[in-house]
């Protein structure tokens, strides 16, 4: 047990069951390390490069007549804010990867704007992670990621990369932007893995 | 990273909804300008809350063991008002940090330093226009703006520290502006490309504000012909507009 806070009484949070640490929000805050990219879907493209150097391309096109997926999850920010039951379109990496020939453990997301995160495979399997292009009925607005964004809602929301635009399928994990930079090379928050050694 | 307990030493108003904490804490291991740290408050039932809040200090090393930390009081949030209000000297306060390593300025980094910020988003950027005055050998402009004068965080400070040669201060009102100032309106492409460092440059830009004032202002940039590589961005509170 830490201290008390002299006169600190709190607003609870009414027994919402949300991770450690966390509250709970209605808006949609933004987290982003530089400018927004602003992409056109004429010029989008998404890669996957597997370990053997091998290349999967979808143009915007390709990506929209894939299968879709309505998604309802919450979300969790590792600046503390949690969303709940936030509804998505997306095409699941299932389907993406489906015919990917690959035995790798652990994949980097590349963004636009030069974002990357990494996770490991397993973790976008199984109906685990989306490439959303819907947000709340509406096209995914560019700044929360835009046309295109990754959706892993089980880990913090850094690892769902905004404007996501290829997955590099490695043997070996390597470390992406944030994780570079002090946070956890995981991230659950039910764990609450928000920093390094964490 | 664990939990210590600091203590406050000194509490300043900066404005009517803005308070400096001073923290007195014992092991801290010293900072970058424009790092954070978490702040953790617990009830006496053991109800805890916790929140991310930009050191607004330099570190280096002769403070003794003394951080800054200035809030802005967020309406209906739960840890902010307590920090602005309530919290007292001699309290203690659990912090954990620093954390972060991108929103960072470092002494060594070449070329000069571009710090425009909104409101309360000031706050990690005079960490860094601290560290400047102790070991910085660039030139720096801030680009500050605010609603109106008594919006203004570090008045005095931000006075002395502009008396530097190396130093440009310019402060923007989007309200309502001081006498002998005729300029209120927001941070605009005019604005831009009078007062902050040009492309060619090489400057690397910090811009911390709410939402909405970081994504304007960062297209801005982006739109004048700065390299989004050398933008870098902390963002705060809800998006403005429709998404």
């Amino acid at each position: 047990m830490g201290i008390v806070s002299p006169g600190f009484t709190g607003r609870r949070g009414g027994g919402t069951d949300l991770p450690p640490g966390q509250y709970l929000t209605h808006e949609f805050p933004v987290l982003s390390a530089g400018p927004t990219p602003h992409i056109l879907t004429d010029h989008w493209e998404f890669t996957v490069t597997t370990e053997t150097g091998e290349k999967y391309k979808w143009d915007w096109a390709a990506l929209t007549a894939l299968p879709a997926e309505e998604i309802t999850k919450d979300i969790h920010c590792v600046t503390r804010w949690s969303k709940l039951q936030t509804t998505w379109k997306g095409v699941s990496l299932d389907t993406l990867l489906a015919d990917v020939e690959t035995g790798a453990d652990f994949a980097m997301a590349h963004s636009y704007g030069g974002y990357t995160t990494n996770l490991p495979l397993e973790d976008l399997l199984d109906g685990q992670s989306w490439i959303a292009y819907e947000y709340d009925g509406e096209p995914l607005h560019a700044e929360h990621g835009g046309p295109a964004r990754l959706l892993v809602p089980h880990l913090y929301f850094w690892k769902s990369a905004k404007w996501v635009r290829g997955l590099v399928l490695s043997d070996s994990e390597d470390l992406g932007f944030w994780e570079t930079a002090g946070y956890h090379e995981y991230g659950d928050p039910w764990k609450e893995q928000r920093y390094a050694g964490d | 990273m664990s939990w210590q307990v600091a203590t406050v030493a000194d509490v300043r108003r900066e404005t009517e909804t803005a308070r400096t904490i001073v923290l007195d804490v014992p092991d801290w291991p010293g900072h970058l300008a424009g790092q954070h740290l978490d702040v953790r408050l617990t009830a006496d039932d053991g109800y805890r809350a916790s929140r991310s809040y930009s050191i607004a200090s330099a570190w280096d090393g002769s403070d003794g063991s003394t951080i800054e930390l200035t809030v802005e009081q967020v309406p209906d949030g739960e840890v902010s008002p307590y920090l602005v209000d309530v919290l007292k000297v001699g309290d203690p306060l659990e912090i954990r940090g620093p954390v972060g390593g991108w929103f960072v300025w470092k002494p060594e980094q070449e070329g000069p330093v571009q710090l425009i910020g909104g409101g309360s988003g000031v706050v990690p950027l005079r960490a860094m226009l601290r560290a400047h005055a102790v070991a910085g050998t660039t030139p720096v402009r801030l680009l500050y703006s605010v609603r109106r004068p008594e919006s203004v965080i570090y008045v005095s400070d931000l006075k002395e520290l502009a008396s530097s040669d190396d130093v440009d201060v310019r402060l923007v009102y989007t309200r309502e502006a001081p006498a002998g100032e005729p300029r209120v309106g927001r941070i605009d492409a005019e604005l831009i490309e009078q007062y902050a460092f040009k492309p060619e440059d090489g400057a690397t830009t910090y811009v911390c504000g709410p939402t909405p004032f970081v994504e304007t202002v960062a297209d801005l940039l982006v739109a004048a012909g700065h390299d989004p590589a050398r933008v870098r961005t902390e963002r705060f509170g809800p998006t403005g507009g429709p998404r």
